[in-house]
This record gives C-alpha cells, structure tokens and sequence, in this order.
C-alpha cells in the first residue's frame, strides 16, 4: 500500500481493505481419506504461521462468498424477519455478541423501524441454520453494515404491514402510520398489526423476495429507540449466573475432552503408545496421525488420561531456529519479504532539519476470560457445534473442509460467549471437539485451558516501524516516510496534511501464528506516528497540540483533539514542566471514527515505575446507536489500551511461550485503572461508525509522550519502560 | 477412588460420589449443571470461579471436592433469594455493568462476600477483594459504578432502619 499526496488511503473499509479483518490461518486439520491432521500447523517446521500476506480469505475467495468477511446477507424478507401469528417478531443475523453491544444495537435497529418497543423483539444470532450470513464480527463492521442491513428489512415489513392496511381500508399509505407495533384507523375502531400481516398468504409471498434496496430508513432525529440508552437484552441472565455461554453448554450422555499439545511450537510426534491411557475407565483415545485427543467422563478423568498420553508420546522438535522473544525486532527486520523500501525522500533530507526513528511492538494475547470452548453432537452424518467464534459461517465452512462434509450438513451456534477482541476468529476449537465427539460417539465439550489460549491462539501481530521526516524552515513536516514491517496496514497512512509521504505496510515471517486484535495495527501504526510527532514538535520547540493542529486539516479529527484537549485544561497545563507528572496526548482515526487521548502520569525514578493518574479521552463516531454501551465500549478499549501500554507482552524461547498464565501475563486489574473520562461527541448528521475498536489507539501513545515530557528520553518501544 | 461428599448448597442438602480430588467448580459445572461459576484460569488468578464456602470467598476452581465434605457453598444461582435478587445483582444490572459478563457472576460473589463478611464494608474495602478478580472486557468503571450504587443504597437503608 502506498500512498502518494494528494490521495489519501481509504480510511473506511472497502473493497481493497479488508486486511484488518482477515482471519488467523486456521490450523489447518484435514480428517479426510487422507488422514492429514495438521497440514499447516505442524507441516511446516517451527514456522507457524503461513504468513500474514495482506490478504484474508474472504479476498481470496471472493467478497460475498457465504463465509467470508462480508457474508452474502439475507437472501429475501423471511430471511431476516419472522412474524408470528401470536403477535410474535424474531428477527435474524449472522453477528455475535461477545460483549460488544451487537444484540441491544440490532434489537434496537430492528424496533426502530418496525416502530415496536426494543423488548418486543426478539433477536436470534448466529445461529448458521436459521440466520443469514452477515460476514464476520470484525473489523467494527456491525454498526455500519449490519445495522443498516437489518434496518432496511425491518422497514420493508413495516412497508408491507401500511400496504396491507391500505388494501383493507382503501387508503393512501402517507396517511397511515405504525405505532407501537399497529395501524390503528383514523375512527379507532379498526387496526391492524403484524400478528394480522403474518396472517396474510399474500404478505407471506412478499417475504418470499429479496429486501428493496432503497427502502427509505428512519430519520435520526426521528429515531425513538436507536439513540436511545438500551441495556443488554440478556443481562438479567448475566447477573443471575442462568445465561449459558458456550463451556456450559451439555448435552445428553456428553464426555468432555483434551488435545494432547506439542511440548514446543513445531515439534513433531513420532510416537505414541495409547494403550496406559485407554486402559483408563471410560477412556477413548483419538488419534489421527499428529492429532491426538482423549475423552472421558468429566473433565479430572480426561486431564488424567492426557497426562499418561503425555508420558507415553515422543517428540522431534523442529529443525532449525527460531527466534525468541528478545531477538525478534532484528528477525521481523531480516525476514522483511522483499526488503524494507529505502525513504524515497532521501535527497530531501540533506540541509534540512530530520529525525529517523524505529518503534517496536511486541506481540500481546487477547486473552478473552473464556478460552475457546465448544460442544459438538453428531447425528446422522451431521455435525452440530455450539462454540465462540467471531466468525460463525467461517468456523462452518472450517469443520466442513476438515471432515469433508458438505456445507449444510454443519451447523455452528454461537451461544453469547465471553470475550473475542478480535481473537477468535478461527474454529480449530469447534473441529477438535468435533474429532472427538466422532470417535467417541457421543456429544463432546472441549474448553481450552488458559495455558493452551495463551500458547496455541493466534497473538497480535508484532511490528517493527522506521518512521523519517524532514522539517521546513517554517517548521512544518516537509516529507514522511513510515514503513510497518509485519503488523499490518491499519492507519499506516497520517491524517497529518503533508506535502510528501511514503507510507507502507510490508510483510514479514511472523514466526508466530497472530491474526486480528482489537484495532489491529492501527494501535502499532498509532503509537509509532504520535510518539514522533511530539519528537518532531520538541525538535524545533513548538507545543505537541499546537504542532498536530498546524498539520490538520480534518476538521473531525482536530475536533475531538481540541476537545480533549480543552477537558483536560492542556494549554495551562502544558506551562508547567515537572520531572515526576508528565501530561501526553495523541490522536487518531481508524475505521471511520474519532479519538484523541490526554493523559497524567507519575513518575518515581527512584523505582523506576510509572502510574497512570488521569486518561481524558474525547471520541466521536457518527451518530450515537447506543448511548449506555458507548461508554462501555470506549472505558473498555481504554483499560485494554492501558495493559498493552504498560505490561503485556508475549515472552517466548525455544519454541514455547514463557508467560502462558494470569499470573505471570499481568492484564488489567481494579488498582491499574486510573481516573477515566470519557467526552463523546455526538454527531447526528453522520453515518454512525462502528466503536469497539478505535478508542484503544490513542492510549499507547498519550502515555509514551508523558513519559517522554517529564524525562526527557522518548520512547520507542512498547510496554512502556521508564527506568 | 471415588468418595461421597454431602454438602449444603444453595440451601439445599448435596450428595455427589466422585474422585475427592476434583476441583469443587468442576463438579458443580459438570455434574450439578450449575454453570454460573466460570473457569477462567486454573490457578485461582481471576476468580471467575467465586464462591463461598460456610460465607468465605473460595477460588472454586483449586478447591478439592473433598474440602467442602460437611459445609455449606453458596454459588450465583443460590444469591438471588425468593425471586428477589441481591442487592449488588441489582446494582450490577442497573449500570449495566458487565460487558461479556463472563466475569460477573465472580465479581457479584465477591462484593455479595465482602458485605456479608462486613455489613459496614464500602467501596474501598470491596474493591480490595475484587482486586483478585479479573474483567478482560475492561468494565471495572461501570463496575465501581455498580460497587458505589450498593454501598450507598446499603447506607440509606440502614439509616432509615
């Protein structure tokens, strides 16, 4: 990806950026005819991954293709809508909610135009049986695809419910009007509603055809449920501990499983003798050339028959060497695929005032608190699965090619699951359940344990950024140059107006398996540019906010910066210089949304350690959906930002992961979360953007610049160090 | 071998004939179908697996079976009384304060310990126990939001008493 002034790169995603929500490889099994478990995993050495080439699946076989990013959405009315007699209204769509918001925002979607109470709706997600395929939950795409898309249906069958009234009464729809659910007539005697619609043979047939794609939507300041503050439809089942996510899931006669692992990345089984572990009681061993799992009563039984197939397996480890942890700057550097661009500004930089600098940031987990769990139940040649996946018709289309079934012999439901930030994309869970299930023939639970997802899930990507610029007499950025090496191309290009860039993303040999997180590389891309721009701005001595907004042109980013910056009374603050309280900013723009942070750290040098005090964010994302959510959303990503900035981090050696459990991967934590404010600037007149993602980006970068301010030395590398 | 374990739970009187060392969150998950006690770690580093057992605030996912011989064990699904939820549930539902709310119910048992432990507890000493407990989704502002409600509603209610 390069860019060229005055093109901008596409802030929104398109057709030719979908990279932010490319899945993670899958593991690859294949438990066909010719019996190759682990084609990708194993097959190729400690090299983990088959390599992060920009392009994800659903651009590999085609955008609308059932299972990719986008999903092929719901093929006609009945798909999205159903009506019952009783009065009844289920809607459906092939989202998950995993925390995010997207059953309150596409319940509220739905009432909203079919100008019903949100409670009146019921909302069925994806379940791949009954739902249309609305692509992935990923790259913040339910609020501007998936609400839109339910809204028009909904409308449509409003449509078709004032049709309906007109041919009973002979009347022009402009004079008729749905409310609460009904069409009363003029008189008040008469009304119809949509128990009477699902009635109609007639409207029946109507559903039967695709949704008209110019049905007019809901005005926002006409909006009475969208806009409005909508608690999680299921929260009373959260409080009272009844919601079954999907670990708790159980079936009738049900066994629970483990999977033997590699003691390292790569190594390889070259034998094992099963038969201590069958000989256990209720014991059935699955094996399948490198995959190997075991069954058993209760999860204790199975933990025991795995410990004695653990003592009984022998491994080759993988030829060669990768690298570990602390070498892997110098690695991503080597391994750049086709070398790293050379600043093609470079003649400019002579006689003028420049600084080069390289960022580095390290892989981090998600570490969602239930790991990847899932019930599988075979029944006549078919395959059911309940499992948490950001991605239902993908996990589908995954179990499908693993046991070389046809597509709708798989169901895939997506029960409310705990946590996915971008991190379960994949479905190696759901066919590891599934290989058991079918060995033991009967339903299987798997859950992974908190080892394994800190081992054997996909990372976030690592990144190695070079970022060069040069200064004209006046002060301003004169040419730009920012290369990513291997984390991927999300807000890779500035906001900054700039008279010449270069900024390009470049592939290299993760030896890692990483795949999507929470905003991606645009965290990575976020703090490598902001922590410059306040090194730039001290170079020729100017404020880092008065430097940003003489470089913006983009009114809404320089709106949520001033605004930020206002709350937090930057200006006064910034005449005051203290080596122990450092203040930072920054700010950005990804996936069509706002944000800019301001923030208060302490310093004690004495101890070298850092406290955040104070984390002031503005952040603007169209026309609010949900206004009890928002915040969450925002304090979430924020506290998540938090961890990535001052702890978290991936430490591997000789194939295996050093800090595989809570207790030495510190995540947040009540005492770690300072003051946080929250300013969220409502915008009505603008389409409203997607808001899981994109408030994480400014926090690495506000507390790197603080950090930087108070000490004098800038930081180029995360977590945060200061010592 | 297996061993039979008699226990309270949630008021009532448990029988279960299991192998004594299995963890206490599993036999409930697995063999009791209460599932509102989360795995989450293993290591009793998170605490989505709280419980109380005889009132104490137990990680259930590193206690024996066998240790609850004899006692009693309170879980989410026994906190709600009478079809009246407790009153940290009701806080929690009235902020919205969970995200996933996979955390939740560990959270909820927690702040329910701490005030049943001390009736007089606030906010600081609820805090210091839910600082053992760990919200991936990064609710912990609508949390303390949910902890303050509680604690000042307790107040109020024992100034009108």
């Amino acid at each position: 990806m390069k860019t060229e002034p005055p093109d901008r790169a596409p802030l929104l995603p398109d057709d030719d950026m979908l990279d932010f929500g490319a899945p993670a490889d899958s593991f690859g099994y294949d438990f066909g005819l010719t019996r190759r478990s682990f084609t990708k995993l194993l097959g190729g050495g400690l090299i983990l991954a088959v390599g992060f080439n920009g392009k994800s699946q659903a651009q590999e076989s085609g955008q609308r293709s059932r299972g990719g990013f986008l999903g092929s959405g719901a093929r006609n009315l009945a798909a999205r809508i159903h009506l019952g007699a009783d009065g009844s209204i289920t809607v459906m769509a092939g989202k998950v909610e995993g925390g995010q918001g997207a059953r309150a925002e596409l319940t509220q979607a739905a009432a909203e135009e079919l100008r019903v109470p949100a409670s009146q709706v019921q909302l069925i997600l994806a379940d791949t049986s009954l739902v249309p395929d609305d692509g992935m939950t990923a790259g913040s795409g339910t609020t501007p695809r998936t609400v839109p898309a339910v809204r028009q249906g909904a409308a449509a069958a409003r449509n078709l419910l004032i049709g309906y009234a007109c041919s009973q009464w002979e009347m022009e729809p402009a004079t008729l009007e749905v409310r609460d659910g009904k069409i009363v007539h003029g008189t008040g005697r008469r009304a119809v509603s949509y128990a009477d619609l699902a009635k109609s043979v007639d409207v029946a047939r109507q559903f039967g055809q695709a949704i008209p794609a110019n049905v007019e939507l809901t005005p926002v300041k006409e909006w009475r449920v969208m806009g409005t503050p909508v608690l999680r439809p299921n929260a009373l089942q959260i409080v009272t501990g009844t919601h079954k996510y999907p670990s708790d899931v159980a079936r009738p006669g049900m066994f629970y499983g483990k999977v033997l692992r590699p003691p390292a990345y790569g190594a390889k089984l070259v034998s094992i003798d099963p038969v201590p572990a069958k000989a256990m009681k209720d014991v059935i061993v699955a094996q399948d050339d490198q995959f190997v799992g075991v069954v058993a009563r209760n999860s204790s039984a199975a933990l025991d028959a795995l410990a004695a197939l653990a003592k009984a397996a022998k491994w080759e480890n993988a030829p060669g060497s990768a690298p570990s942890s602390k070498d892997l700057a110098a690695y991503l550097r080597q391994n750049a695929e086709g070398g790293i661009p050379a600043n093609p500004f470079a003649a400019e930089l002579a006689g003028a005032k420049s600084l080069r600098r390289t960022y580095y940031v390290p892989y981090i987990q998600h570490a969602p608190l239930e790991p990847r769990a899932a019930v599988a139940e075979w029944s006549e040649g078919k395959l059911t699965i309940w499992t948490g996946s950001q991605n239902p018709f993908g996990v589908r289309n995954e179990l499908a090619r693993a046991f070389h079934l046809p597509e709708d012999s798989v169901r895939v439901v997506i029960p409310d699951f705990g946590g996915g930030f971008g991190g379960k994309h994949t479905g190696e869970c759901a066919v590891e359940a599934a290989r058991l299930a079918k060995a033991v023939g009967k339903p299987v639970s798997l859950r992974w344990s908190r080892e394994e997802e800190f081992t054997w899930a996909y990372f976030r990507p690592a990144a190695v950024i070079d970022v060069e610029a040069s200064l004209d007499a006046q002060g301003k950025i004169a040419t730009w140059y920012f290369i990513n090496i291997n984390s991927g191309p999300n807000a890779v290009d500035t906001p900054y107006s700039v008279p010449k860039k270069d900024c390009q993303f470049v592939p290299s040999k993760p030896p890692l398996r990483h795949g999507s997180y929470r905003g991606l590389a645009a965290t990575a891309n976020n703090f490598a540019r902001e922590a410059f721009m306040d090194e730039l701005a001290a170079s020729v001595g100017a404020d880092p906010l008065d430097f940003r907004i003489a470089h913006l042109d983009d009114a809404r980013l320089r709106a949520v910066l001033e605004r930020a910056a206002k709350e937090f009374h930057w200006s006064d603050r910034a005449k005051q210089k203290s080596a122990n309280i450092g203040i930072g900013l920054s700010c950005g723009v990804e996936k069509g949304s706002y944000v800019a942070a301001c923030v208060e750290v302490a310093l004690d040098h004495a101890r070298g350690k850092l406290k955040v005090n104070r984390i002031c964010e503005a952040y603007e994302c169209g026309a609010i959906v949900n206004p009890a959510n928002l915040p969450s959303q925002v304090q979430g990503a924020v506290v998540m930002g938090l961890g990535a900035a001052l702890r978290e981090e991936v430490q591997f050696e000789n194939g295996k992961i050093l800090n595989d459990s809570f207790g030495k991967y510190l995540v947040p934590r009540f005492d770690d979360v300072p003051e946080i404010e929250i300013h969220l600037i409502d915008r009505p007149d603008l389409p409203s953007a997607g808001a899981g993602e994109t408030p994480i980006i400014a926090i690495a970068p506000a507390i790197a610049n603080a950090v930087y301010r108070a000490s004098g030395k800038s930081v180029q590398s995360l977590p945060v160090r200061f010592a | 071998m297996d061993a039979t374990i008699g226990f309270t739970l949630n008021g009532k009187p448990q029988t279960v004939s299991t192998d004594p060392d299995r963890p206490l969150l599993e036999v409930l998950r697995e063999d009791l179908h209460l599932t509102g006690t989360k795995f989450g770690c293993g290591e009793g580093a998170c605490r989505a697996c709280t419980v109380m057992i005889n009132g104490q605030l137990t990680p259930s996912c590193i206690t024996p079976i066998s240790a609850v011989d004899g006692q009693t064990v309170l879980t989410i699904e026994g906190l709600a009384r009478d079809g009246k939820l407790h009153p940290v549930q009701e806080a929690f539902l009235a902020e919205g304060a969970f995200q996933c709310g996979y955390c939740t119910a560990g959270m909820i048992m927690g702040a329910a310990g701490v005030m049943k432990e001390n009736p007089g507890a606030g906010e600081v000493e609820i805090l210091e126990e839910l600082q053992r407990h760990i919200c991936r989704c990064g609710s912990y502002v609508k949390y303390r939001a949910a902890i303050r409600r509680v604690v000042g509603l307790t107040q109020i209610e024992k100034r009108r008493a």
